[in-house]
């Protein structure tokens, strides 16, 4: 390891203009001519929109124009897309419902855009907002997931049933069942995923930009994944050709699913850009963001796990609905179905397993992948049932997980996923060491004389990241690849630029990737630059999400840096006169191995450009290599964490004192680096577990946690020291061995937490968020 | 329109200002001080605190004319003679940002926790911190870096 490569601890390159104020995110950015749109957006859950009177609006000073839903259909737009099919178990695709970007006839949530009012100001388009005068026939809504398919629930689409969108299944219904018949203990579980808002801090924000010149369309926006924004943007929705829409990503101050996504606003700003020929600010307040950004979880569940009479596991069905929202968001059904189903089996050997999953449509803001996605719900269940099963059995919850983990790899389970490595006794055996498990009970006893009540929970989760293999994916319904790209440019200088398709909103990718860069080609890391977010410099990406960045991002580096490092010992061969085998790549230099006849690095670079010493039939000159990277398996990051609290019996307040965690991700990069990746995590975790919840009124539809005053986001004093520790199984499927770390915490800590909370308090019957009043109300009973 | 001065950044700003912008919109938008972020409309997240007269405040809950006179220091302001303030330098030593959005405005909040509180430990570190919201680090190594900066600072 040198000390800036793989593995090296080394502080982040691009830290200096954050903490200088020197970011560089899509707000900041302003455009000659620039004017500023600002939304009407529905105050009803669902309503039929009569009329749209924007004369007020126009009369006043500093409007510009205002643009509604018919404006965009006459110009032949097409609406926001869903890029996974969904098939249901009768083999019907899923049901689709349209989702314009301005609604032009109903409105199906709180939030729904109707119209756009364009201003010379910030202060102009708002109060331009405000003016514009919508008539609506107000509706019924239906905001609860459970209640979606009632005989009498309003419809949100009226051409789909029931608000079905689809009833998914997945595994083998009868060996499930025959398994269940047999067994000698059913543990159940009926469990709500609640709802959260993912509330990165930067709010979302576009900026769009038109040359009628040339026709070319630039969009600066707050996407996790530009290139995927401007192919539905050109593709699906038709504001431009692809090639006339460059779609810029500066730095982004957070995303967590939540930015993945190609929303109305974004659309409207970019086509509204063309359509006034004046460049088209938006930035969504926080109250925007509450009500316009796509929602994570809203799950309810029952599930069930048959042990036989020594506690193994036999089988685990689930039956799940799942709410949807009003829209399909570009990759919600995914998340309820091939990102939860197939995590069931957990680190577990269970022979049988059968999930069925009903999405539905409701008068809610979308659902979509939010930190996790998909697998802190399946976590939850499968480590609440393991830990309450435990409990029925009077076994010891650590010896029940160890009993049934899966030790042999690779492992088929029966929910499609091909576990290729891992060590689950490593992790909860260290973990159990740190938190000194064998003590807790005396622990619990010193709590007991103090007037608290003490539990602990664990939770060993597994989650399928890396995504994905494409072919894989595809046969599963999604629209895309999910490869990633990069080019690796060597210039005349000697000094790297790295063009990828991921990107990086926090994550510290040109820290990161820059390191693998200096491992392999051996040159200092100052000379490396991390290009992203950008189509105009990178040819195209997946983005970053799925803690696919270090799996398949890097690994694509990896695999145009190997050709970078070919042709240039084939140069420094033929300079030196002796066959490219017998060339060497260390400490900046190509040496004849065993000689100290050598090129220095910088040297060789500035005579690939110079094209003199070598003769150009036989190699281009030029250093630059470009390498597509397609995953051969999902990576499987798994680990242990423990959590220990302390319940004050008077009040309800729940105290984490101890939170341990041991993962395995594999290789890592650059520990710091993880690390913070895993203390984020687990806070949003330890928030959904204890204290946020996105809450809609069942009658009006209205959102109740609208701000920072209503949904409680945790705040330093809620934070817990965390301590961490990892181990490693290399993954087998890429070159580097890396699994990926940016969602574990947020997956695995919800169950941990939750099963020391019911440890604590000794019995099941309590739901998250675990407020105060839950906890006290749940002691009483 | 209102005739507002005020120095901030230790340079004087004389300029004509909406009676209703505030100020956090004024540094941003007319002054392009663009390293106070805002994040939130009702005064919660803390991403747009600065220093008025010394003390941290939310550069969003109070109007650009309401600063008249006042001394102003922003994210911008605190290096002295081109070198980062320990605040800034032990951020970047303790890994206690990643997507930065919050940085500016924990960072002045931090700055002002450690020059006037007394008796800094994790607990009050974190009582005080009340006004800042980070949703990437889970706030461990923010901790961190402001025990750390608060020592050095201390000598």
């Amino acid at each position: 390891m040198s000390n800036t490569g793989i593995g090296a601890r080394i502080e982040r390159t691009e830290d200096k203009r954050f903490i200088t104020g020197n970011g560089r995110y899509t707000d900041d950015i302003n455009l000659p001519g620039q004017v500023y749109a600002s939304f009407v957006r529905s105050p009803h859950a669902h309503a039929k929109v009569t009329g749209i009177d924007a004369k007020d609006a126009l009369a006043l000073k500093g409007v510009v124009k205002v643009f509604t839903g018919k404006d965009m259909e006459a110009d032949g737009l097409g609406g926001l897309i869903c890029g996974w099919t969904v098939t249901s178990k009768d083999g019907e695709p899923m049901k689709v419902g349209g989702h314009p970007s301005l609604a032009p006839e109903r409105v199906r949530y709180v939030g729904d855009c109707v119209a756009v009012v364009i201003g010379e100001s910030r202060e102009a388009a708002r109060l331009g907002a405000e003016a514009v005068a919508v008539s609506y026939e107000e509706l019924d809504a239906v905001v609860e997931p459970a209640q979606a398919q009632n005989q009498n629930a309003p419809k949100v689409h009226e051409d789909i049933d029931k608000n079905l969108c689809f009833h998914w299944e997945l595994g083998d219904k009868e060996a499930t069942d025959a398994a269940f018949d047999k067994a000698a203990h059913v543990t159940h579980l009926d469990i709500v995923n609640n709802r959260l808002i993912p509330n990165a801090i930067e709010p979302r924000a576009a900026l769009g930009d038109y040359n009628p010149g040339s026709g070319d369309y630039t969009l600066y926006t707050t996407s996790q994944n530009p290139h995927v924004e401007r192919l539905v943007l050109s593709a699906f929705v038709g504001v431009a050709p692809e090639h006339k829409l460059r779609v810029i990503s500066p730095d982004v101050g957070g995303g967590f699913g939540s930015k993945i996504f190609v929303y109305a606003e974004e659309t409207v700003c970019l086509w509204a850009a063309g359509k006034i020929q004046r460049p088209v600010k938006w930035t969504a307040e926080r109250s925007e963001s509450f009500l316009s950004d796509a929602h994570g979880r809203d799950h309810v569940t029952r599930a069930e796990l048959a042990l036989d009479g020594d506690g193994r596991f036999l089988a685990l069905r689930a039956h799940t609905v799942a709410n949807l929202g009003a829209y399909l968001s570009t990759f919600s059904s995914s998340v309820p179905t091939y990102l939860y189903g197939t995590l069931l089996s957990g680190q577990y050997d269970i022979a049988a397993i059968h999930v069925e999953v009903e999405g539905v449509y409701t008068h809610t803001a979308p659902v979509d992948a939010y930190r996790g996605a998909g697998r802190p719900e399946a976590t939850f269940v499968v480590e609440r049932l393991v830990e309450r099963a435990a409990r029925e059995t009077n076994k010891d919850p650590a010896e029940l997980r160890k009993k049934n983990f899966v030790t042999k790899f690779p492992h088929q389970t029966p929910v499609i996923l091909n576990y290729d490595t891992g060590d689950y006794n490593a992790c909860i055996d260290r973990a159990s060491e740190m938190i000194d498990y064998k003590s807790f009970d005396k622990r619990r006893k010193e709590a007991q004389a103090k007037g608290k009540l003490r539990g602990i929970g664990f939770s060993t989760y597994i989650e399928a990241c890396g995504l994905a293999p494409s072919n894989a994916v595809g046969s599963l319904g999604a629209g895309v690849g999910l490869w990633e790209s990069a080019e690796v440019r060597v210039n005349p200088t000697g000094n790297v630029e790295v063009l990828t398709g991921a990107h990086s909103h926090g994550q510290g990718h040109e820290t990161s990737f820059a390191q693998l860069v200096s491992d392999r080609l051996t040159i200092p890391i100052e000379d490396i630059t991390i290009v992203h977010g950008d189509t105009a410099s990178v040819q195209f990406g997946m983005g970053t999400y799925g803690s696919r960045s270090a799996a398949v991002g890097m690994s694509a580096i990896d695999g145009a840096l190997d050709k970078v490092i070919t042709k240039a010992k084939r140069i420094a061969a033929h300079i030196l006169e002796v066959q490219p085998d017998d060339i060497e790549l260390a400490d900046a230099a190509f040496r004849i191995k065993g000689t100290n006849k050598f090129i220095p690095w910088g040297e060789l670079a500035l005579n690939a450009y110079t094209a003199h010493k070598f003769s150009t039939s036989e190699i281009e000159p030029g250093l630059k290599e470009t390498a597509f990277y397609d995953p051969t398996n999902f990576t499987f990051p798994a680990g242990c964490h423990i959590c220990e609290l302390e319940v004050d019996p008077q009040t309800g307040c729940v105290e984490i004192v101890d939170y341990v965690a041991v993962d395995d991700f594999g290789t890592i990069i650059n520990p710091m680096i993880v690390e913070g990746q895993v203390h984020g995590g687990v806070l949003q975790g330890i928030g959904q577990a204890l204290l946020e919840n996105g809450v809609y009124d069942v009658e009006t539809g209205q959102l109740v946690t609208g701000s920072y005053m209503d949904y409680t986001m945790p705040r330093a004093h809620d934070a817990p020291p965390l301590r961490l520790d990892f181990t490693n199984t290399p993954a087998p499927s890429n070159p580097l061995g890396v699994k990926g770390c940016g969602e574990a915490g947020a997956i695995a800590a919800p169950a941990a937490v939750l099963n020391a909370l019911t440890s604590a308090i000794g019995h099941e019957n309590i739901s998250m968020p675990a407020t105060p009043a839950k906890v006290w109300r749940a002691i009483q009973t | 329109m209102t005739k507002v001065s005020m120095r901030i950044n230790g340079e004087q700003v004389n300029a004509d200002v909406d009676g209703a912008q505030l100020l956090a919109y004024f540094l941003r938008d007319k002054l392009n001080l663009t390293g106070t972020h805002i994040g939130c409309d009702t005064s919660q997240c803390g991403a747009c605190v600065v220093h008025l007269n010394g003390r941290a405040v939310k550069s969003c809950t109070m109007l650009a004319a309401q600063a008249d006179g006042a001394d102003i220091t922003t994210i911008e302001g605190i290096q002295k003679n081109g070198e980062l303030h320990p605040v800034q330098r032990a951020f970047q030593q303790h890994h206690a940002l990643q997507c930065g959005f919050c940085t500016p405005g924990m960072i002045m909040a931090a700055v002002d926790i450690i020059e006037n509180t007394n008796d800094l430990d994790e607990h009050s570190v974190r009582e005080q911190l009340e006004g800042n919201i980070c949703r990437c680090t889970g706030y461990q190594n923010i901790i961190a870096a402001i025990l750390s900066a608060a020592k050095e600072m201390r000598g």
